[in-house]
């Protein structure tokens, strides 16, 4: 039973586990000393050069669990001390460079950066090289390696670098909040915050006649928990004390219809689901935020919607993504959502509290049509958009952008922004294959694209327009 | 009266928007709107029963089937 990619992960997950765990019993305050003894007992190091260590670091997992530095508004955040400070070279030359005659990397080399010793053997001058990798390439021993910290690598939008003690740090300005660092660092140094404990706060007052909490879940859950029946996974979010289960695919499906209309009104759009994105326009392209959607996420947008039509709910939103956490700061969003966790944090919450997916029953899930549920994947929200337009015979044509990754999402805004992009919309996803890829999921699989299509397949209504009447329950005329 | 239909996912898969539906339908053939407000929740903890609707403070147990029934016999008469 594999639950995560990597032991990173496994490791985080023990940690936010025994928080909820002390959390449930009401033992937390008393505990929370205990915790990195816990995980980490003995005296034999696992990981680290020696076991204070270790817990050093874990004691810093379990200041985050909790929440973290509530002074630092991102969402996103390095534990220093846990930071390996990885070699930051660059592209260097190896001492598996033969000294050969074609000297292909000093062909490539746009910069003239590539020079030979007596020895025929490359060095680059780094005054001149722009890391642009063509030599590294091209190497037929590859002997030219690029040295990168794996933080800076992730981050496509350049917002990681180091301090003077050579520890990653973020620019909060140039952050989206995307969890890219968070997954690819090998030591498991930058973090997103959980608020577990809120969730466990409106769970515990729920069961004590409270208001109801309402578990909205991102449709890229089809993809995870693969271990188990995603109607075990229901049942298991019930067992947690969940009133009940709604999909936010849902939300996907209004949106789709409102966004169709949207766009043919204003000729061209990007989209607003993905709050990563939408920060990344904010931030790097203030003359294209014009064309961003005005609807809310399909996450807000349903959650609006239920608190509207259920005044005392309380809504949790479970999903694969870390932006989200900071999109439910937004005054906009703030109102309708209470608590946003991810895949990760909720296998946590299952094991806290012993529940054991894989011998529950299968409850149902089933609240939208194909089209919201494949929001999960790059290129849903364009073909829903798409369909959008088709259900509610609105002549205009959509010609879609499909975005996958942030990179691709900075090409289209940088053609647009010089009229050279052939398309009237938008699809922005930070993630590569789209929420699939976040960084909350548990487990990142090729198959997760199929099984998120195979889920949409399966749904009970088939267009966004029936999924969609059930929420008007208005007269008609 | 307020009339509200379950929408949650057990209730959705037993008819929920045919029955949706066919209320509407009803209330507006029978010139209903101003006296009739039907609306919608998603859960209301009696999933074995649905499709679940409340009608002001009672509970019933509706098929698409039976929708008609239950609107003459249930909201027609009782207004």
């Amino acid at each position: 039973m594999r639950k995560f990619d990597t032991k990173v992960q496994h490791l985080k997950y023990k940690v936010l586990r025994e928080v909820a765990r002390e959390s449930w019993n009401g033992t937390l305050m008393e505990h929370v000393l205990d915790i990195p003894k816990t995980i980490v007992p003995g005296t034999e190091p696992t990981m680290r050069c020696c076991v204070y260590k270790e817990r050093a670091i874990l004691a810093e997992r379990v200041r985050l669990a909790m929440g973290g530095d509530r002074s630092n508004p991102n969402v996103i955040e390095v534990i220093d001390i846990a930071c390996d400070e990885c070699p930051v070279g660059g592209y260097e030359v190896t001492n598996a460079c033969r000294g050969c005659l074609a000297h292909r990397c000093e062909d490539v080399c746009r910069r003239g950066a590539i020079s030979f010793d007596a020895q025929h053997v490359a060095h680059i001058d780094k005054s001149k090289c722009v890391e642009c990798g063509q030599c590294a390439k091209v190497c037929p021993y590859t002997a030219i390696v690029g040295r990168k910290r794996p933080c800076q690598n992730a981050c496509k939008v350049k917002a990681i670098s180091m301090n003077e003690h050579k520890a990653a740090t973020i620019a909060n300005e140039k952050c989206i909040s995307c969890g890219a660092c968070v997954y690819q660092c090998p030591f498991g140094a930058i973090m997103d915050k959980s608020f577990i404990l809120d969730a466990i706060d409106l769970l515990k007052k729920s069961a004590a006649g409270g208001d109801p909490v309402y578990a909205l879940v991102a449709p890229s859950i089809s993809s995870q928990f693969t271990y188990a029946k995603l109607g075990q996974v229901i049942t298991g979010l019930k067992k947690l004390g969940f009133y009940t289960v709604i999909e936010a695919a849902l939300g996907a499906d209004m949106v789709a219809q409102a966004e169709s209309k949207e766009l043919a009104e204003k000729g061209f759009l990007t989209s607003s689901c993905c709050p990563a994105f939408v920060k990344y326009v904010q931030q790097n392209f203030p003359q294209m935020v014009q064309y961003i959607s005005h609807n809310l996420s399909p996450m807000a947008t349903l959650a609006k919607y239920l608190k509207a039509t259920t005044p005392n709910a309380k809504v949790v939103f479970i999903g694969p993504c870390t932006a989200k956490k900071a999109e439910n700061q937004l005054d906009s969003v703030k109102p309708y959502v209470d608590v946003v966790l991810t895949f990760e944090e909720l296998q946590a919450l299952f094991d806290s509290k012993d529940i054991d997916l894989t011998t529950l029953e299968e409850d149902v899930l089933d609240n939208a049509s194909y089209y919201g549920r494949i929001f999960a994947r790059s290129g849903g929200l364009s073909d829903a958009v798409k369909e959008g337009l088709k259900e509610q015979s609105i002549d205009f044509e959509a010609k879609p952008c499909a975005c996958d990754g942030i990179e691709e999402c900075r090409m289209a805004l940088l053609k647009k922004s010089r009229n050279a992009l052939d398309a009237n919309f938008i699809e922005g996803m930070a993630c590569i294959g789209g929420c699939i890829g976040g960084a909350g999921c548990l487990t990142h699989g090729e198959k997760n694209k199929a099984e998120v299509d195979k889920y949409g397949m399966e749904a009970y209504e088939k267009t966004i327009s029936e999924a969609v009447s059930v929420l008007m329950p208005v007269n008609k005329d | 009266m307020k009339v509200t239909v379950c929408i949650g996912s057990s209730c959705h898969i037993k008819g929920s928007r045919q029955v949706v539906e066919q209320l509407q339908n009803l209330i507006a053939e029978h010139d209903l709107k101003d006296k009739v407000e039907l609306g919608g929740t998603f859960c209301m903890g009696k999933c074995q029963q649905g499709v679940c609707v409340m009608a002001d403070d009672q509970f019933f147990s509706v098929t698409p089937e039976s929708t008609k029934e239950f609107f003459e016999e249930n909201i027609l008469k009782k207004l």
